[in-house]
């Protein structure tokens, strides 16, 4: 078998030339690609609770059911637009570090960690403000558990962007060309806010 | 990024380091010891879900309910289920692909080995919380826990048995996303993807699968353990949710489940039945794309367990076609394998027989299947023994089938043993015998009017279930050869060389076991996976003392 | 040589062919046909039966050729021929099931269309639903934690009338409530309540269905119908029964721990013997105050608590209309693990308990 391929499969790529990559080659970094995959499945999560509701909204006859206390749109909007430019900001922190800046890096970062804890702040001060409760009815626990998943999410995006900025504190751990921790930091927090977004949609304005 | 450096410093001292029996007991990152754990600790949950299954069949070897308690029997069953789904046969194939996957494609580990070992280790302790819950407060609601009923069984047990899942769960999303990656990204640069062994194929399509439905278990099971612990109602009709919100989401992820439970093991046989016929598959891409049909359709058809429940006319009708159309991609793997091993010269070692009594008793359930997806014969036999008797068909006539023979099979590469053939046989007729014995009847007792979960049941099916209990008798012992074997080959079977099969895939062509880092250098393809015959038939077989050319380093000797 | 090949091919196939139809309609393995519908359903079931032996002895025939024919001989080292595939055959054994799951599939609607899956009254159709929700509110008063009309839109869901018979209302209407562990049968026309089902022989039955707690499902082997009880939704199924006799009705969802317990039977009269039964039946004034207050108090447990087995029966044993007697028969039919029955047996026996 060896030694006499067939030289019509050898056309088909079946290569029979010395070996020439070295003994321990690396293989590229993939753990951007593997941190896609992942957020594909957690996104996964998410769309089964959002089906979810809507299938609950579209089996009640109203929605909110009567009765339900009534909410107010401003302090979630405000908190809204503080989630969105704040993915503006860390972008910024990335164009930093390919420019080799750790300190612009830092400074977007912390800019960003402050926004996001400003967000899960009002929306701790919404909760407390709520005159209904986790089990009031189907609409109550929807909005909290959907919520709470992702203040869930948007505090494990600033526990990662503090990780980064306390890796950073060495100087040469980042660099224009080793700075994955930036961009995983970075796509994390897109990715949280995009599901805010529809989440905001579903919940308020919908 | 240091750890790669280092490899490159100093590989030989890696390559060349030995493989410790302690090491399989700690958080070890090779992709070959984390598949060995896999395998050990799902057949250690497999004794355990066997017991059970045991305990069941004797309940049941008489009318009356004598052995145990109801609860004690719905605690039973919802235990058998839960750890022969995800404790047996999920991690099962995680194991394999884990051992075979780097070795096939000529990698030397997975894409993230240390996420791989977090992986492995979430298992055990989700095994245990459950096994252990058996003694607390036991969840009773089935394997699929619908609620109102999984919110009145008692809340320890049904909260153990929601965490458990939870963690199995996430150990199987993270063993999905280095799979996908690993097969995608790091393969060596000459092997193609339509030259990559079947079996990654198959794993291609079941990482799809765990990616795409395990997060909406995980949603359903979050749901469900704030309507258990927190109070609120959304699977709870009492305070204006609903259940059937819970089925949807329960088998979005569950009926995909069963591919993810099976398409390891279509991917091994189809490594097998080659390798022992000594003829190339037949319709390599055929096989290889139907994977991805299986995985694709396997996303659109849950609602067929649901036929009788709260789905609508319209949407039955949906779903029973779709569903009927998963024997087309089916149909022709089976064909492929029927024509493969056709004109062959075919081996009967153990591998060999098992590869081929699965596909004789897969068929069975594969066929029962399409029958259930037919909705007016279904509403006449959903929740019955008929639909008991299909699920072991497939479950264990198809995934317990191909487990052992892809253990028979790279035993002597995972070991560097050969196992004992006469064992190996008598274990086959004994599992095929009562395994037969064991769910054939089951068929007729669910046309006749015996429902699935009773503990105890109308006298006129007596004589069918003590046959079944006979059966379940025999497949419990059964497993004792193979665990004598297994052990025993282990630590003293002959010494196995590198590629006893002759076959052409990587893994064979590295030392048997393969070394730390698998390939002493990167193999380069010559043939493709399955070339055999032809070009190779005139001078013989290859012969066993050909120089190899792609080889890797012996280790350990 | 090639010839009779052909020809063993040929007889190989026909005897497989006369196999599977004979193997097709001699199974023997459904229970009595009660209804129509019931034969409906067997015909699809014998018609698959036909397909699956055919497929079984085919995957199986060659499994064993080859167990017998291809065994590699001792010595023989070399490879079986090379064939890697053959375009045309494997479009063959891709168009041939796609064919007969094509077919099955068309059958199945047919089945189902006429055993009455379409009827939009029980098909969850949109449509009706709101109507349905107001002119039966009964299921509400369960769901106490969300008001009243604000609950679910009702979907209706099951076996409905047949395409004959749609339109025409049934001529006889039974509410089924499903709860753990017992049926309760109630005829809304005649105020009868009940634990056995009886209807007249030949005439149209629609059952509703509701449950008291959590999903229960009604099955009727011998008429080959089945429908979840699911509590908040209301489902029907409806039936002509055509045969004399008494048939198990059986709960086929696990719906706790006596769910194989939970079982009745159904009694289809000759319509004689049935309108002597409605005689029987037809409450005393005293007694209907009596059901109706037991009835309540069943109603008002709380669905969540564990209640010993004896709880479980004792309320629910004089609804069914069960005696001393028919309880301590249903004790040797069907094998109970504790002395639950026993118990409500001897609760009524004395009349003081
Ligand atoms: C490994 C697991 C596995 C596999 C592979 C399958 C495969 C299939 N299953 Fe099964 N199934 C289960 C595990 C599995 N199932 C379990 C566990 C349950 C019960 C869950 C519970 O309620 O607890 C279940 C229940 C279940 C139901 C619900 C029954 C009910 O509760 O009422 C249905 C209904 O449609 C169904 C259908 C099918 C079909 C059509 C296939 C198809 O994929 C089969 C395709 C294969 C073939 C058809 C054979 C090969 C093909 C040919 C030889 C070609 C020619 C054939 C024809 C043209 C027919 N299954
Ligand atoms: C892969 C999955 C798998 C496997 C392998 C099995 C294997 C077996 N199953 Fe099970 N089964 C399920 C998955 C599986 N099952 C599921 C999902 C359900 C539905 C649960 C639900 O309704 O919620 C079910 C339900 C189920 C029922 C129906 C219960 C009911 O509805 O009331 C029955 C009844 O007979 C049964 C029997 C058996 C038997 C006898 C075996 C045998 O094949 C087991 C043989 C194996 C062993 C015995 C272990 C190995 C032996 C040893 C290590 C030796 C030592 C052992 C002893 C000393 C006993 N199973
Ligand atoms: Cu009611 Cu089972
Ligand atoms: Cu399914």
């Amino acid at each position: 078998m060896q030694g006499t391929v067939d030289p019509n499969k050898a056309a088909l790529n079946y290569h029979n030339e010395e070996v020439v990559a070295p003994a321990h080659e690396e293989h590229p970094d993939l753990r951007l690609f593997g941190l896609l995959v992942f957020l594909g499945a957690e996104s996964m999560i998410f769309l089964g609770l959002f089906v979810a509701y809507l299938t609950f909204r579209a089996v009640y006859p109203s929605w909110p059911p009567e009765g339900t206390p009534e909410r107010e749109l401003v302090l979630p909007a405000i908190n809204t637009v503080i989630l969105i430019a704040s993915s503006f900001i860390i972008h910024n922190a990335d164009t930093a570090i390919k420019k080799n800046d750790v300190k612009g890096l830092r400074t977007w970062f912390s800019i960003t960690a402050i926004m996001g804890a400003v967000f899960l702040m009002g929306q701790l001060y919404e909760y407390s403000k709520l005159e209904f409760g986790l089990t009031t009815n189907l609409y109550a626990s929807t909005f909290y558990v959907l919520t709470g998943f992702h203040g869930l999410h948007v505090f494990l995006g600033v526990c990662l962007i503090l990780a980064v900025l306390w890796r950073a504190q060495k100087a040469g751990h980042y660099s224009d060309h080793d700075h994955f921790g930036v961009e995983a930091a970075e796509l994390y927090w897109h990715f949280v806010d995009v599901v805010w977004i529809v989440l905001f949609i579903l919940l308020y304005l919908l | 990024m240091t750890t790669q450096a280092e490899m490159q410093i100093a590989p030989s001292a890696h390559a060349h380091a030995e493989r410790k029996w302690w090491h399989y007991f700690t958080f070890c990152e090779d992709h070959k010891v984390i598949g060995l754990q896999y395998l050990v600790t799902a057949f250690f949950f497999y004794a355990i879900g066997g017991a059970l299954a045991t305990a069941i069949r004797t309940e049941l070897a008489t009318p009356a309910s004598d052995f145990v308690t109801p609860d004690t029997y719905n605690s039973l069953l919802t235990l058998h289920g839960t750890i022969m789904i995800f404790l047996w046969i999920i991690p099962a194939g995680a194991g394999l692909a884990n051992y075979l996957i780097p070795l096939m494609i000529g990698a030397r580990d997975m894409a993230f080995p240390k996420m791989n070992a977090m992986a492995f280790w979430m298992v055990p302790p989700s095994g245990i919380a459950l096994v252990l819950s058996f003694f607390l407060e036991s969840p009773q609601a089935g394997w699929t826990s619908y609620p109102p009923l999984s919110l009145m069984t008692g809340k320890v047990g049904e909260g153990i048995w929601i965490f458990s899942l939870l963690v199995a769960g996430t150990s199987s999303i993270l063993g999905a996303i280095n799979f996908l990656v690993t097969i995608l990204k790091m393969r060596v640069p000459s092997m193609t993807i339509h030259q990559m062994p079947l079996f990654c194929w198959s794993m291609l399509a079941t990482a799809g699968l765990i990616l795409v439905g395990t997060p909406v278990l995980a949603g359903a099971l979050i749901l469900l353990a704030f309507d258990l612990l927190a109070g609120t109602s959304f699977f709870n009709p009492t305070g204006g949710g609903d259940p059937i919100v819970y089925q949807h989401m329960f088998w979005f992820y569950s009926h995909p489940a069963v591919y993810i439970m099976v398409l390891p093991l279509f991917g091994a046989i189809s490594e097998i039945l080659p390798v022992h016929a000594r003829k190339p598959i037949f319709g390599y891409k055929a096989i290889a794309y139907s994977s991805l049909v299986i995985s694709f359709l396997g996303l659109i058809v849950w609602a067929h367990h649901m036929f009788t429940s709260g789905t609508p006319a319209w949407l039955r009708m949906f779903f029973m076609i779709t569903t009927m159309i998963i024997a087309v991609p089916t149909g022709i793997k089976v064909f492929g394998w029927l024509a493969t091993i056709w004109g062959g010269k075919i081996s009967f070692n153990s591998a060999m027989l098992f590869a081929m009594g699965f596909i004789a008793v897969f068929v069975i359930g594969g066929i029962t299947g399409v029958m259930l997806a037919a909705v007016p014969f279904d509403i006449h036999v959903h929740d019955t023994y008929f639909v008991v008797a299909h699920l072991h068909y497939v479950l264990f006539g198809g995934s317990v089938f191909g487990i052992y023979a892809a253990i028979y099979h790279w035993f002597p590469k995972m070991t560097g043993r050969m196992v004992n053939e006469t064992l190996g046989q008598i274990h086959f007729v004994l599992t095929f015998i009562g395994m037969n014995l064991t769910f054939m009847p089951m068929h007729e007792l669910g046309l006749l009017g015996m429902n699935r979960r009773i503990a105890f049941y109308d006298a006129r099916f007596t004589t069918l279930n003590q046959v079944a209990t006979v059966g379940a008798y025999i497949l419990a012992v059964s497993t004792v050869p193979f665990l004598i074997n297994a052990v025993w080959s282990w630590v003293k079977g002959a010494k196995a060389v590198d590629n006893p099969w002759n076959a052409l895939t990587l893994e064979w062509q590295t030392s048997s076991p393969p070394a730390i880092e698998n390939f002493e250098v990167l193999p380069v393809l010559m043939t493709g996976p399955y070339d055999y015959g032809e070009h190779h038939s005139e001078n013989g077989a290859l012969p066993p003392s050909a120089e190899p050319v792609l080889t890797g380093s012996s280790s350990g000797s | 040589m090639k010839i009779p090949s052909n020809i063993l091919t040929m007889l190989a196939g026909i005897l497989l062919t006369l196999v599977s139809i004979w193997y097709g309609k001699n199974h023997g393995l459904m229970p009595v046909q009660a209804s129509s519908d019931a034969a409906l359903v067997d015909g699809l079931f014998d018609t698959m039966m036909i397909i699956s032996t055919a497929i079984f002895l085919l995957v199986w025939g060659v499994l064993i050729i080859c167990l017998l024919k291809f065994r590699r001989q001792p010595g023989d080292e070399t490879d079986g021929p090379a064939i890697e595939g053959n375009i045309p055959l494997e479009i063959v054994w891709t168009a041939i099931p796609v064919v007969i799951v094509l077919v099955l599939g068309v059958y199945s609607f047919d089945v189902y269309n006429s055993m009455g899956g379409f009827d939009p009254d029980a098909a969850g159709d949109p449509g009706v639903q709101v109507a349905m929700a107001s002119e039966d509110g009964t299921a509400m008063s369960l769901m106490d934690a969300a008001p009243k009309k604000a609950h679910h839109n009702h979907m209706a869901l099951g076996i409905g009338a047949s395409p004959q018979n749609i339109g025409s209302p049934p001529d006889l209407t039974v509410n089924v409530l499903g709860m753990q562990y017992a049926w309760i049968y109630t005829y809304p026309d005649l105020g009868i309540t009940t634990g056995e089902l009886h209807v007249p022989a030949n005439k149209n039955v629609r059952l509703n269905l509701k449950s008291q707690d959590v999903i229960h499902a009604f099955w009727l082997p011998e008429f080959r119908i089945k429908q979840d009880t699911i509590p908040g939704m209301e489902s029907e199924l409806r039936f002509t029964p055509t045969r004399v006799g008494d048939y198990p009705i059986v709960c086929a969802e696990l719906c706790g721990a006596y769910h194989g317990g939970m079982a009745s039977r159904l009694y289809v009269q000759a319509p004689e013997d049935y309108d002597k039964w409605v005689q029987e039946q037809m409450p005393a004034p005293e007694s209907d105050s009596q059901t109706a207050a037991d009835l309540e108090k069943l109603m008002a447990a709380p669905t969540g608590e564990k209640r010993s087995d004896a709880d479980y029966l004792v309320p629910v044993a004089h609804q069914m209309g069960l005696d001393a007697q028919t309880l301590d028969h249903l004790h040797h039919t069907m094998p109970m693990p504790s002395d639950a029955l026993k118990q409500v047996s001897a609760n009524l026996a004395t009349p003081a308990a």
